[in-house]
Order: C-alpha cells, then structure tokens, then sequence
C-alpha cells in the first residue's frame, strides 16, 4: 500500500525527518505516533505530496509517487486543521470538492450521521471548530478510497461524534482499507489501531502492535508505555 | 485548472474589493468625460492613472489573495490536482477578474459616450490592452514574492517594493544614467532601457500612439521611428507578453518545489 524507503527531509537547518523506512502493505489500522516535532505531519504529508523530500523514495499503491498527482484519488486526507475558505457555504464547500474529485453519494448519509443538516447553509467561517471538525471528516470520507489518513481526527469533537467517528473508521476498516492515523489521545490509539508506528527525532523507533510495545517496554498501561519511551530517550 | 479558475473567479467576483475597484474605474471614466469633453484628453489622464494603479492594484490584489486563500490552497493540494493548475487557476482567477473590473470600468462610460463614432477607439483600446497586460505582470510578479516568503508582511512588503521599483525608482535611475552619459549616443540604450520597463514600455506606446511625440523632442522622433512602426508595436507587445510569461514560468517552478 504505501512503501518509504529513506526518506529524509529538513526545513532549512531543521532536520525533521532523517531515513525513515517505512512499509504498511496489508489493511488495518496505523496509528503514527511520537512526541510533538517528531515528523509526523511532515511523514503524511510527504506521502499526500504535500512536503516535497529532500532524499528517499515513496510509493502509493506501487507507484512512485514524484511528478504525479493522480494518485491522489487512492487517498482520503483529514487535515489537521479544519481551515477552509471562510466565506463558502458548507454545502457550496462539498459541491465544489465533488467537482473536483469526482461524483459521490455517500456524502448524504455521512451529513446525516454527525448530524450537519442545519448547518448545510451556514458560512464556513461562522462554523464552531467542532461543526468545522465534522465538516472536514464528512469532506473526507465522502469519497471511497482505499488508503485513508487521518491527521488528528479527534479534535473539537464531541462524545457523540467521537463515538460516531470511531464507528465511521471501523466500518472503512471491515471493507479492507488501509487507514493512517495521528492522534495524542492515547486511548483514542489503543482503542482503534491494530499497529504502533512510533517515530522519535526523525526515525522509526518501534513498528509493531500494541502489545508488543508494553511487552517491550515492560509496562502494563499504553500510556505509560509510551511515556517510558520518551523518558528513556530524553534521560 | 479550468475549475480551479472558475472557482477562484467567482470567489473573487463575490467580494467587495472587486466592486469598488469596478465602481472606482466606472466613477472614474464618467468624470472625465464630462469634465473634459474631449475623448483623446481623457484617454491622457486615463493613461497616467492606468501606468501607477493597475500595477499597484495588481500587486496588492494578488498578494491579498495569495495569502488569504492558503487553507483553500492547502485543501487543494490534497486533492488529485496538479500544483501547477492549481497555481496556475488561482493566478488566472486574480488576473482575469480584475482585467475585467478595469475593462467594463472603463469601457461603458466610453461606449456611452460614443465612442464607435470616435477616432479615438484605437487609443482607447489600446490603452485597455496595456491595462490588461499590466494586470498580468503585475499579479504574476506580486504571486512570485508571495510564493517565495513565507512571512506575510515580507512577501507583502517586497511586492509593493517591486511596483514602486518599476512606478518610480526605474524612472530615477534611468534619468540619471542618461545625464551621467549625456556625452554618449544614448538612443539605443534609452530605447532598451523602457522596453525592460513594462510601466515605461505601456507608457511609451500610449504617448506615442497619441500623437504628441513632437513634445519630446530628438528622443522623441527616434522613438517615433521604432515604436511608430508595426515592428516596433509587434516587439513592444512580445515584450509585454515575455513579461508575463517569465514570472509565470517562475510561478510553476517555484510551486513544484514547495512544501505545504
């Protein structure tokens, strides 16, 4: 599905990324994790082709993926921030990505499942950062694809949505896509992923399950688990 | 790209700045015409106005929206598009709607005042087609600075320092150099130094077009005898045309290689 060999990439004299090999080939869920400033926005958006890297190679589905940008339609991408042009109607907002990426009818039922009806014609601008959040889940999951990845999804949500979320990427994950997520929420992680990638100062520290990481790390709870390794790496 | 121009054009269609900037030229067209009653006079005035605001306006216009639709942009990118398209439709979107703000402006005063009846439809248009040319360059060249800085206020801050270089301080420099080598035959050098200028080049291939090159003397009949021509009016505008296509070019390189 997504294949990172080398992968090295710095902002100026920031060296955030430095040969991250990395190989997700079966379905399931992937949560990137690591402490703030490790590279994981900076890994997925070198796979959607946003940050362009200094070395390494990534391919999508088999094809590498420099110079192209149809292999965008095999991706599902939640931003981090639910930023959107502020004077667009929500339903104008989802016309317009339709328009772009192609026909969709799943849209209808995603709108009714976090509940948006009445804000269809409201300006995005005027949106709480919570309706924002949904807006932004429903933009991405509107469309089938079979890689999705799913950049702090949580944020802003409510119990209700989070809950319907969490329903949402079970279901994408039963139809065999591969989904990709960032997240702080520990339980959050532990509950949804089948698989740890941990990065720590611009490399894979730990690829594995859940529970292989407590093992490895000698600790019952995740997130402790995942605090130990910080602590080890900044003692 | 197409799509990304619709929708950037439409955006822009809708906000205020669009209006004003329409009205202002409206406003501006019907004052002088009745203030002057005389359409080659105020295709002048018009001229002076045009040379200083079009790439002023340009320059802003495309820096605003450059930096305000950058969520836009950012959800773009994730979308199965080319950079250059999309950069490319945004930039088109911008140039477009205010060359057609300038152009309707402008234009239906003057078509109510007669001015298929008039000789002076030749300046007029002309004058509309530099206008044009202006907007391009100067929104190509204001979405180059802002590509190239991050910092709002920096990109921003070259931008208006790009327009006032070529408004003003080219004029200076220029005028200097000439006095400085006044002993030398200067009329090649002074025929270059406005085509690099793109506001020096509209400018001269308005005056002269107008008929009034008698008033600026020797340089004046030279310049008569390169612009006057069909060679010289066919250089002047692959001039301009080069002048929008190199910042474009520049455009697409720069976005290829950014990080978002």
């Amino acid at each position: 599905m997504v294949n990172i060999t080398n992968l090295h990439k710095k902002f100026n004299k920031n060296k955030v990324l430095s040969g991250v090999n990395l190989e997700i080939d079966n379905s399931g869920i992937f949560a990137v994790l690591g402490p703030n400033g490790s590279g994981k926005t900076t890994l997925i958006k070198s796979i959607l082709g946003m940050v362009i890297p200094n070395k390494g190679k990534i391919s999508v589905l088999g094809k590498d993926i420099k110079h192209s940008s149809a292999y965008r339609h095999q991706i599902d991408y939640l931003p981090q921030i639910a930023n959107f042009p502020s004077n667009l109607k929500v339903k104008e907002l989802i016309k317009m990505i339709k328009d772009l990426r192609g026909k969709t009818k799943m849209d209808l039922e995603l709108i009714k499942r976090f509940k948006l009806e009445p804000f269809l014609d409201k300006k995005l601008g005027t949106l709480s950062g919570g309706t924002k959040q949904k807006v932004n889940i429903v933009l991405t999951f509107m469309f089938d694809s079979p890689l999705i990845i799913l950049d702090e999804p949580t944020t802003g949500l409510d119990p209700i949505s989070l809950i319907q979320l969490k329903e949402l990427i079970q279901s994408e994950k039963s139809k065999g896509k591969t989904i990709l997520i960032t997240s702080h929420i520990m339980s959050f992680v532990e509950e949804v992923s089948d698989e740890i990638v941990f990065l720590l100062e611009g490399q894979i520290y730990f690829k594995g399950s859940t529970s292989a990481l407590k093992i490895k790390t000698n600790e019952q709870d995740f997130e402790r688990a995942i605090a130990s390794i910080l602590k080890e790496n900044h003692a | 790209m197409l799509k990304i121009l619709k929708y950037s054009f439409f955006d822009l269609m809708r906000s205020r700045w669009s209006y004003v900037y329409f009205a202002f030229y409206l406003l501006l067209g019907i004052v002088l015409l009745f203030l002057n009653n005389d359409l080659s006079k105020a295709v002048i005035t018009l001229m002076n106005v045009i040379i200083i605001l079009v790439p002023l306006i340009g320059t802003i216009f495309g820096v605003m929206y450059y930096y305000n639709s950058k969520e836009f942009t950012e959800l773009l990118l994730a979308q199965p598009l080319k950079r250059s398209s999309i950069f490319l439709g945004q930039y088109l979107g911008v140039a477009l709607s205010l060359s057609m703000s300038l152009i309707l402006g402008l234009g239906i005063p003057f078509i109510f005042y007669g001015l298929f009846q008039s000789s002076a439809i030749w300046d007029f248009s002309l004058l509309l087609v530099t206008g044009t040319f202006l907007t391009f360059i100067f929104t190509a060249l204001a979405f180059n600075m802002a590509l190239s800085n991050e910092n709002k206020i920096k990109g921003f801050g070259y931008a208006i320092l790009l327009w006032l270089f070529f408004a003003i301080i080219y004029d200076g420099v220029f005028l200097m150099s000439l006095i400085l080598f006044e002993d030398y035959p200067l009329d090649k050098l002074s025929l270059v130094g406005t085509m690099l200028n793109p506001i020096d080049l509209s400018r001269t291939l308005i005056l002269l077009k107008l008929d009034i090159s008698a008033l600026l003397g020797y340089t004046g009949a030279i310049f008569k005898k390169f612009f006057g021509t069909n060679f010289g009016l066919i250089t002047s505008l692959s001039m301009l045309s080069l002048w929008v296509i190199l910042p474009v070019l520049r455009i697409v390189f720069k976005a290829k290689r950014k990080d978002f």
